[in-house]
Parts: C-alpha cells; structure tokens; sequence
C-alpha cells in the first residue's frame, strides 16, 4: 500500500508540475513563454486565403512537383510580409475535389486583406510560346476575334467566358516552357539598343525544353508572354543550348528592374486565382479566447462539484484525477502544438465530459460489485476489470469519428478532431492510471458503516 | 424494466420527434452558411452602440454604391452583419467606407468570401464523412460483438445503433431548420462538425449499454432476451444519465460562456446529447428485443 501511495503522490507531484508550466509559460516572465497556445486564426485574427491552381496546362505526372514550386514562391512571397507562423499549403484534389488544385495562404495577424491579396498577386507569371501554324484552328481563332472585335467596335459587350475560343492567342501556342523552370534573371544593358533587356537563365530542365523549342522553331519567332500579354516576339536564329534568353522589350531602367525582381522572387509555375478570403479582426478573436477560456474553467468546476457530491470520496479522487486530465492535455497543447481554433477549444470542453464518463464507469461498476456483498478492495479492483471492455469499446467508437473528421481536412473541423482525439487518449490514461492508483492509496480494503458512506453515492445515505 | 415493457410507446415517440424533425427541414428548409453556398460576409463594427446607423441609413448608403443586394442586419449591438452572393476584396474596402460615411468610422471584423465551388465541395465532403462514419461503426460494432450470435446477430446490434444514431442527427438537424426559420440560425461547418461529434459521442453509449447486455448473455442473467436486455438497462440507467448530465454541464458552460461564434455549437451538441441518450437508452435496445422477436405478448 505504500507503494501504491508513493506512486499517487508522485502522480499528484508531476501534474502540480504540469499545472505549473501550463500556468507559467502563459504568464509573466518564465523559461517556458516560448511554449505559448498556438491560436488558429479565428482566434489571433488574421487572414485565410485559398487559391485555385489553374493546372490545365501541366501534365498529370508534374502536378505535384508544380505545386510545389508553387507553394515555394508564395511563401518567399509570404515571408516579405514578416508575419510569424504564416502557413501555405497545398490542398490535393482531396475526396471529393474532382482533382482541383488549391492553395491555401494563413497569415495570423494580417487584417487588412488587400494588401495580402496585392503581395501574392505580384505575379509575373512568365510563359513561352510559339508560332501558331496557319490552318483550321488558327482561322477560327481568328474568325472569333474579328467577331468580337466588330461587336466592340458597335458598341456590344463581349464577355471572353462566352467563347473559349477567344481565350487563346490566334497567333501563338503555349508550350511547356513557363515561368517555373527559371534559374535566374537579370537586368542586362546591350549596346545596341537604347532600353535596358531582362537576360533569363534556366535551369536543366528548362534549358533542355529552351533548346528543343529553339531547335524546332529556327526562323520563327518565339513569344514571351508575362502575365498573360506578350511582351516581346523575337525571332529565333538558331538552337540555343546554354539555357540563356533575353528579353528586350520597352523597358525603362525601373521597369526592368521591377520585372527582374519580381522574376528572381519566383514567376508562379502555375496561374492562380483567388476564391476565398476569410479575415476575422483581433477584437473578435480574443474575445472568443477569453470566453473560451472562461466557459472551460466553469465547466470544469461544475464537473467537479456533480462528482464530489454524487460520488463522494471516489468523486473527490476522480476531480483531481480531471484537474491533472487538464493540465496534461492543454501541455500536450503547447508541446505538440496544437493550432486551438474556437471549434477546439470547444472540442476540448467536449473531452471533459467524457474524461468523466470512464470514471462513472468505473465506479457505477464498483458499487454493484460493494452491493454484490465484495470487499471494498476486491470491488475496486473488479470494478476497473469490468468496466474496462465498456471504455475500450466507446472510446474506440469516438476515435473513429475524430479520425474521420481529421481527415477530413477543413482546418475548422481539423481543430475540433485533433483535440477531441487528444482528449479521449489522455481520458482513458486519467480513468485507468490516475484514478486507479489514487483510489489504491486511500488503503481502504474493508467495509465498515465509515467506508460504505464514502464509497456510494447520491444525495442520501445507502 | 419499464423500458422494454413500454417500448412500443418509446419508440413511437422517437419516430415522432424524427419525423416531426424532417418535416421541419421539408417546410423550413436549411439556411445553408456561406461554406456550403459559397457567398460572402462582411461584418463591421462601430464605436458604440449610439453611434451605430440605423439599418434604413446602411441600406440607404448601399445604395448609392449600387450594392442594394446586401441584406444587412445587427450582430450585437455595436456590430452589422452584410451579406450577399458576391463581394471582392476590392468591393469590401468601398462598402467599409460607405457605411462609414456619416462620420461614424466602421471597422471590419471580419470578412468572409467563399467561392461556390469550394461550398458545393464542402456537402459533399460532409455526407462522405457522415456516411463513412455509420458504415465504420456498423463494422466495429459487428467485429466487437461476433462472438455474440444468439438470438440477435451481431450485425443488427449495428443496425440498431444506427437507427438510433440517425434520430440522433435528426433532432438537432430539425431544431436548426426551425431555428433558421426563426432567427436564422445557420448550418454551416461548425453544424456540421457539432453532428460528427454527437455520431461518436452517441454510439458510444449506445455501445456500453450493448456490452452489458453481451456480458449478461454470457451470464445467462435471465432465461429471456427481453429481460437480459431489461437488466442490463437497469444496471447502465445511472451512469448514463450521470455521463450525460457532465458533458452537458461542460457544454452549457460553452453555450452560456463561451464565445458567440460557439453558442449555436454549443446548441446543437446539446440537443444531439440529450437525443443521444435517450436513444441508447429508449430505442437502441428496446430494438434489439424488436429484433429478437421475443416476447411480443408481454
């Protein structure tokens, strides 16, 4: 038995001391403040952007490498902003996707959404392209433009999503050859002409796609477009090998060195476009923080004094067995970290309730084995071996849930799954551990009028 | 047990109430968030309530921006609530500063703008999950009681379940078509994962109240189907009503506490719990004595 009060007394010691550090690291000065809450941004504020990738362009096989270098050059876009914890992310068709692409861009503390909008669209988005061939197609392209030409001329409007067709240049095809497989860029200042040029430098894999589009289309010119107009059409000489193009538009010193710039900070592989933004300002954030905090707290007092009362001494045990439940899990928070958005905070507020329910398992089971006419010890130990199947079977039945609402990836719901998880595995470690080995340091293994009290249950007196 | 003697009334009175809840969501219909329908939300706040504009005043500046198709209405009482099917970003700064124009400087607090593609994505995802859910735990529920065969099979201890989790989403499914009806309450992702969580959380309790019956089977407790299943009621009553009864404590505390964006959360989970145990209790297992075939005078 004093074993067994050893190791409750070092139970009692190690969640003081995780109480403590879940305590210090949020307030004051202490070593540990570098282990705040993560707040998600519902709660710090901030802004949620998601990008549709435009991939139609892009073979099935390069996608994912696309998106990558997507996800690179927004970042190194993001980071200029200097907001702390930005995350951007590629979203993958997903179940029910149809092989949408997407890119989601979470910038906590960013509120005004304009200016994040403009830092990410700063998007030379640079292609290649060549000479369309004359036949058919080029003719019809042709037909569609002059007809909408003629209608603009009437003073009719045209809108380019009515036709496909006038999406497309009549005069230039795209190839494969984009903005994503640039090395370098550079302002160059030729002699011969009075404008500065932006000298381009691949890499491999574009000085290959460079050489066999140069190699095909000797005599011809090559377009290159940036964002989505062509800004210079010269035409080839020879096959070029050595991964080098210049552009020698209309520029100005600033221009060039603007689009040199943009260039080098990342020409987007793949064209994007925005269609969702969710900003939530600071004041409703924290708001929902303290309440947050403020319901939890309550809530956990409230459990606690049902316990006490209907459950008495055991009930006492499994209160302290929910406080170290507590500080265990919003530790976890911390350590892990968990990003806490509303949805799980109140998820967390959930497992409370049913860290509670393996205790009343537990102790329901007890009192039948006391009213079956055991000994106390003997009922305490039988009551956790029976109750057991029960806490195994429900709570795998919720981890199954939060697995699924995990997966199911809409960061709000993500939120709620993973400290709901958390909580039904920390849940079934306060039951099992905690309360056991606090109830075996009570030391109490005979019945007597004394013991009987303490261990039933209700208003009266059994 | 009173449970299983009257279980024709019980089960009556849960097919009541879910039919009573579909016939909500036939007459009221949803009121879909934006992150079903796609949309956008603009949410400003003033100073203080004094100097807040009358809805008259906001339409009315609307207006002259040409935007008459946001509907606006109060959050709190310092705070508007606009919405319509489109707004950019652009659009969002020109009505932020129309709707201060009176002086009173607005703030934005929060903008939300979701492409329909993404909404329609989102129900989808949503009835695969919900789906996925029940079939997963039809499975468990089948693999956990194999051994037990007789005289139910241990698939319908699933179907059961199932049947009782299906009341379960109903309810609160009806309560919010009524609500949104009334003061427009909304389904929105949150609804959605406040279902996912009653799911789990319910058949959880259904699940104890089965185990005790398996483990009175194997006890051979009683010499009938019915009154093993009336046992094993009796002895799990107390500690469902008590398990209940903690987790509403804790989400009252969420529903009168908590933030407001968690309060219609709070709501749903709190219907969907009572729902949840009254169905393990009144219909998952008078069910089972359904399915046995036993005792239909008694």
């Amino acid at each position: 038995m004093w074993k067994s009060r050893l190791i409750a007394l070092l139970i009692l010691v190690v969640g003081l001391g995780v109480g403590y550090f879940d305590y210090s690291s949020q307030h004051g000065q202490s070593q540990w403040t570098n282990f705040p809450f993560r707040l998600g941004l519902d709660l710090s504020g901030g802004s949620h952007l998601v990008y549709e990738a435009d991939t139609s362009a892009i073979s099935t096989a390069d996608i994912s490498d696309a998106m990558n270098a997507l996800r690179g050059v927004i970042e190194r876009r993001v980071n200029l902003f200097g907001v702390a914890e930005s995350i951007v992310q590629v979203e993958g068709g997903g179940i029910a996707g149809e092989g949408v692409r997407r890119l989601i861009v979470e910038l906590p503390g960013v509120t005004d959404v304009n200016a994040a909008v403009a830092l990410i669209n700063k998007t030379p988005n640079l292609a290649f392209k060549t000479e369309r061939p004359a036949g058919p197609e080029k003719d019809t392209i042709n037909a569609a433009w002059k007809a909408a030409q003629d209608k603009i001329a009437t003073g009719q409007v045209v809108n380019v999503e009515d036709d496909p067709l006038l999406k497309q240049d009549p005069n230039y095809i795209d190839t494969t050859l984009t903005g994503r497989f640039l090395k370098r860029a550079q302002v160059t200042f030729n002699q011969n002409a009075i404008s500065p040029s932006v000298s381009l430098e691949f890499n491999s894999e574009g000085t290959k796609l460079f050489a066999d589009i140069t190699k095909a289309n000797v005599g011809k010119r090559v377009a290159i477009y940036l964002d989505g107009a062509p800004i210079s059409e010269p035409t080839v000489n020879e096959e070029i090998r050595d991964g080098r193009a210049e552009i020698s538009g209309q520029f100005t010193l600033d221009q060039a060195k603007q689009l040199t710039r943009d260039l080098n900070l990342g020409a987007l592989p793949v064209p994007i476009k925005l269609v969702s933004t969710q900003t939530i300002g600071a004041t409703l954030g924290s708001d929902a923080v303290s309440k947050g905090a403020r319901a939890g707290l309550y809530g956990l007092m409230a459990i606690m004094i049902f316990l006490v009362l209907w459950y008495r001494l055991p009930g006492l045990l499994a209160s302290i067995a929910l406080g170290i439940y507590t500080a265990l899990v919003l530790a976890l928070f911390k350590l892990i970290p968990v990003t806490l958005t509303s949805a799980g905070i109140a998820g967390f507020i959930l497992s409370l309730g049913i860290a509670v329910d393996a205790n009343v398992l537990i102790f329901e089971r007890m009192k039948e084995e006391l009213r079956g006419g055991k000994e106390l010890g003997e009922a305490i130990e039988d009551g956790f071996k029976r109750a057991w199947l029960s806490i195994r079977d429900s709570n795998i039945s919720s981890l199954i849930t939060a697995v699924i609402l995990f997966w199911f990836g809409e960061s709000l719901i993500e939120g709620f799954a993973l400290t709901f998880a958390i909580g039904v595995l920390i849940s079934l470690f306060s039951a099992i551990v905690i309360t056991r080995v606090l109830l075996r340091a009570t030391g109490v293994h005979h019945s007597n009028a004394v013991t009987r009290f303490f261990f039933s249950s209700g208003i009266f007196k059994q | 047990m009173i449970i299983v003697k009257h279980r024709f009334i019980f089960l009556s009175i849960a097919a009541l109430m879910v039919i009573a809840s579909w016939g909500a969501v036939a007459y009221f219909g949803l009121n879909l968030g934006i992150d079903f329908t796609g949309g956008a939300i603009l949410e400003v706040g003033y100073p203080s309530a004094a100097v807040r504009p009358t809805v008259a005043v906001m339409k009315e500046s609307l207006a002259t921006i040409e935007r008459s198709d946001i509907t606006v209405q109060p959050l709190g009482d310092d705070s508007y609530v606009m919405r319509a099917k489109d707004i950019s970003v652009a659009d969002k700064d020109l009505i932020t500063q129309t709707v201060s124009a009176s002086g009173t400087p607005a703030t934005v607090k929060r903008f939300d703008s979701i492409g329909p593609s993404i909404g329609s994505e989102l129900g989808t995802k949503a009835l695969l999950a919900i789906g996925l859910v029940l079939l997963l735990i039809i499975a468990y529920i089948a693999f956990a009681f194999r051994k037990v065969s007789r005289p139910v099979a241990s698939w319908k201890y699933g179907i059961a379940a199932i049947i009782a989790l299906v009341h379960d989403i109903s309810i609160p499914i009806g309560l919010f078509a009524y609500l949104g009806y009334v003061r427009g309450a909304e389904v929105n992702s949150l609804f959605l994962t406040a279902l996912l969580a009653i799911l789990g959380l319910s058949v959880s309790d259904t699940i104890v109240v089965f185990d005790r019956i398996r483990e009175n089977l194997q006890r051979r407790v009683a010499t009938t189907f019915s009154d093993t299943v009336g046992i094993s009621l009796n002895q799990t009553f107390v500690r469902s009503l008590n398990t209940s009864l903690t987790t509403l404590i804790a989400l009252c505390g969420v529903y009168f506490l908590g933030g407001e964006s968690t309060k219609d959360f709070a709501l749903a989970l709190i219907v969907g719990m009572a729902a949840g145990t009254y169905s393990s209790l009144f219909i998952a297992s008078p069910l089972l004595v359904l399915f046995s075939g036993e005792g239909k005078k008694k």
